[in-house]
């Protein structure tokens, strides 16, 4: 069902994180934009649809005190009404880039103050929500960025203080015209999911408890929520009521990244077992529950991976990132 | 990234260390009435294994371990070992350093990449504890260090969360990433490819608290399962038996960092040159870190905190060879690639740089074992002369 493209070239090979690759699709000039973060430095590069890169660029977490060069965590392209933002967040702060990363727009100081001795301190977790951008932090902070149309005049608007254990991912999804709709979601090292209304102020409208594992990486799709957790399963929610729906046993080890499809519903879930699973969301024409089928598994042999996205609306194509790899695998279906 | 990965990363290097030494010196062990002046017996190596292994166990030592802090910089860990593996009558040419550093590292990188879940790296440690203890059985002072740092092992991290676990080994990871040297033991055992990639198997118990891929529960809005349906996971796995034991005795279930070493499975490694990533690697530390300077305070502390027991008298030092014979190991370290070369810290250059007295007292302690790494030129920057490729 799904072929092996030509392999896209890395100077330096993926770290070992979750949600670790980053994809941007500008259709308009049939251009892929690839981001993967190595260690202290994050690559981007853009390709033509056969592969072949044309540009890279490389970025580097800024410095800041300590005893090694800060690692950078995430890199994520956040696409905003009127504009792209290149997020990266590091042991440091947040930074973050017009969408070729040519420029440094904002630069965001993590405030360490508070972190009692025996933590981490560092960002990650990133979403752009409506003209907002989402950032998380080690103390389970969510640090909301109102984004302007154009130009550096960034602000933090607002920071979301219900998770207590570091944040993981955050997803979005276009808001559906009323109130009370979920359109953002965010997940912690604690397995917990807060379902949030993004706005001028947040507003929190449900939660959903974790049970001993960190959600690693988290999807909203049509009121639905799909998160990966450390045990391997994947759980779909009803974002309004916060109610699970299936329960998946998808991998064998702990999943890194999940990606979403919104044309068609598919789902893509990647995990240190060396496989990716493709699945089928739908609501059932009985009940209206969400019901998932399995559609495609691929093993990357002996590669633990750590990113996975769709590069197309459609899911006909999709790329991943494996530890110690210094490429980027892609496949496009037959 | 953790602050609490370093006490890990050191025991479980420390462990592997102790396998290879102790394989080396029991393949050259002569009887006792039998052994010439210059030939290793059973007594000396029950000496250098105790000598090293209560260096290792030091309370003071353990205490400034197992501080949250950062990780180091694998020159500064180096820069341990080197001193760890002459605390006692035992003397290490740089080839057979490097070959044992090698195999300590790719050891353990195998151990943490393979950990079904993040917190077996805390079952993995304690099987190293578990054989450090077999071989000091004779000695209850040192039996009793090792006790004291299994109690502080599990008292901090019995008690971590998955999540904190699974941000230890993306740390444990990130240290370990691109080291791709090919271990001839690995190679046999079919663990480890022949570019140097560890075998990631698809069979077998999966992780405690993950089910065995394959199922889909459908659940309506009152929390009623209504379907069940399979999908074929392309892995072939079972169920986990049991979870492995936290005690100070118990069946640890896992295997990884057991002692896969014996007299009859000599080691090797191939230098594995042809890295993609070197230019990645190389141009990282290039880069300058202004910050040495911190972490070098922060490894005299640690070192400091080492009692060394020098050979006293005209006791000469027992040279160890990791390789076969003297001129194999002679033509390791002239055919060893550049790029795969440790950086060992200059200590005379810094020692004149330290303006804090008790710190320059402890460096001074240090015997450099490479004479030829050493740099008179007092006015040459420091970092430069670390840096040096």
């Amino acid at each position: 069902m799904f072929r092996r493209e030509r392999s896209i070239p890395l100077r330096g090979s993926a770290a070992a994180l979750c949600n670790n690759l980053s994809v941007l699709q500008l259709p308009s000039c049939n251009l892929t934009h690839f981001g993967v973060v190595h260690g202290p430095s994050a690559q981007l590069l853009s390709a033509a649809p056969e592969g072949v890169p044309l540009a890279q660029r490389q970025l580097h977490a800024k410095e800041g005190a300590g005893v090694s060069p800060p690692l950078i965590t995430q890199i994520h392209w956040c696409v905003l009404p009127f504009r792209v933002l290149l997020v990266l967040t590091s042991q440091r702060g947040i930074q973050m880039y017009e969408s070729d990363g040519s420029v440094m727009v904002y630069w965001h100081a993590l405030d360490a103050g508070d972190a009692s001795l025996v933590q981490a301190v560092f960002a990650r977790g990133i979403a752009a929500s409506g003209h907002y951008v989402c950032v998380g932090t080690w103390a389970g902070r969510v640090l909301v960025f109102d984004i302007p149309t154009k130009g550096p005049n960034i602000v933090l608007s607002e920071e979301l203080a219900r998770h207590q254990t570091p944040i993981t991912d955050i997803a979005t999804e276009p808001a559906q015209g009323q109130d009370c709709v979920a359109d953002t979601v965010t997940a912690d090292d604690s397995g917990l999911l807060c379902v949030w209304r993004s706005g001028p102020k947040f507003k929190l409208l449900t939660q959903i408890p974790g049970f001993g594992v960190p959600c690693s990486s988290v999807q909203l799709w049509q009121g639905t929520i799909a998160a990966g957790y450390g045990n391997g399963q994947v759980r779909l929610y009803e974002a309004s009521t916060g109610t699970i729906h299936v329960q998946i046993n998808a991998h064998a080890r702990a999943i890194c990244a999940l990606d979403l499809a919104p044309e068609v519903g598919k789902l893509l879930s990647a995990a240190e077992d060396t496989f990716i699973h493709i699945w089928k969301l739908s609501r059932s024409p009985e009940g209206g529950y969400i019901e998932v089928e399995h559609c495609h598994g691929e093993c990357m042999p002996d590669t633990q991976l750590c990113g996975a996205r769709f590069c197309d609306p459609s899911g006909s194509s999709f790329a991943v990132t494996g530890y110690d790899l210094a490429e980027i695998l892609r496949f496009s279906s037959m | 990234m953790s602050i609490r990965t370093l006490p890990l990363l050191f025991l479980n290097l420390g462990g592997e260390m102790l396998y290879i030494l102790d394989q080396r010196l029991r393949a050259q062990n002569i009887p006792g009435d039998k052994a010439r002046k210059d030939e290793w017996t059973e007594v000396d190596r029950k000496r250098v294994m105790n000598d090293i292994i209560s260096t290792m166990f030091n309370q003071k030592f353990m205490e400034e371990l197992f501080k949250p802090q950062e990780l180091y910089s694998k020159k500064a860990l180096r820069t341990v070992y080197d001193r760890l593996a002459h605390a006692s009558i035992m003397r290490l040419n740089q080839a057979s350093m490097d070959k044992l550093y090698d195999l300590m590292t790719m050891a353990f990188k195998y151990q943490v990449l393979l950990c079904p879940r993040p917190k077996d790296v805390l079952l993995v440690t304690l099987n190293h504890l578990d054989a450090i203890k077999g071989l000091i059985q004779d000695s209850p002072t040192i039996l009793h260090q090792v006790d004291e740092t299994f109690r502080q092992l599990t008292d901090i991290y019995g008690g971590l969360s998955a999540g904190e676990f699974q941000l230890i080994r993306q740390t444990l990871l990130i240290f370990f990433q691109d080291l791709h040297i090919r271990v001839s033991i690995f190679l046999k055992d079919k663990v480890q490819n022949s570019n140097g990639r560890f075998v990631l198997p698809v069979s077998g118990p999966v992780p405690w608290g993950t089910e065995v891929p394959g199922l889909i529960r459908t659940f309506n809005h009152k929390g009623e399962e209504v379907k069940k349906t399979e999908f074929k996971h392309g892995g072939s796995y079972v169920a986990a038996p049991k979870e492995g034991s936290l005690e100070l005795y118990g069946d640890r279930v896992l295997k990884l960092g057991t002692n896969m070493y014996s007299a009859n499975r000599p080691v090797e490694t191939h230098m594995s040159a042809a890295s993609k990533n070197l230019a990645s690697r190389t141009q990282e530390s290039i880069v300058p870190n202004p910050l040495a300077k911190e972490e070098l305070n922060l490894l005299a502390r640690l070192i400091g905190g080492m009692e060394m027991q020098k050979p006293s008298g005209p006791e000469p030092g027992f040279r160890l060879n990791l390789f076969t014979t003297d001129e194999e190991e002679e033509q390791a370290a002239l055919t060893r690639p550049e790029e795969l070369s440790y950086e060992v810290i200059n200590i005379q250059a810094t020692q004149d740089q330290l303006a804090n007295d008790e710190l320059a007292r402890i460096m001074g302690e240090f015997e450099i074992t490479d004479q030829s790494r050493r740099n008179a030129s007092k006015g040459d920057d420091w970092l430069a002369m670390m840096d040096e490729l």
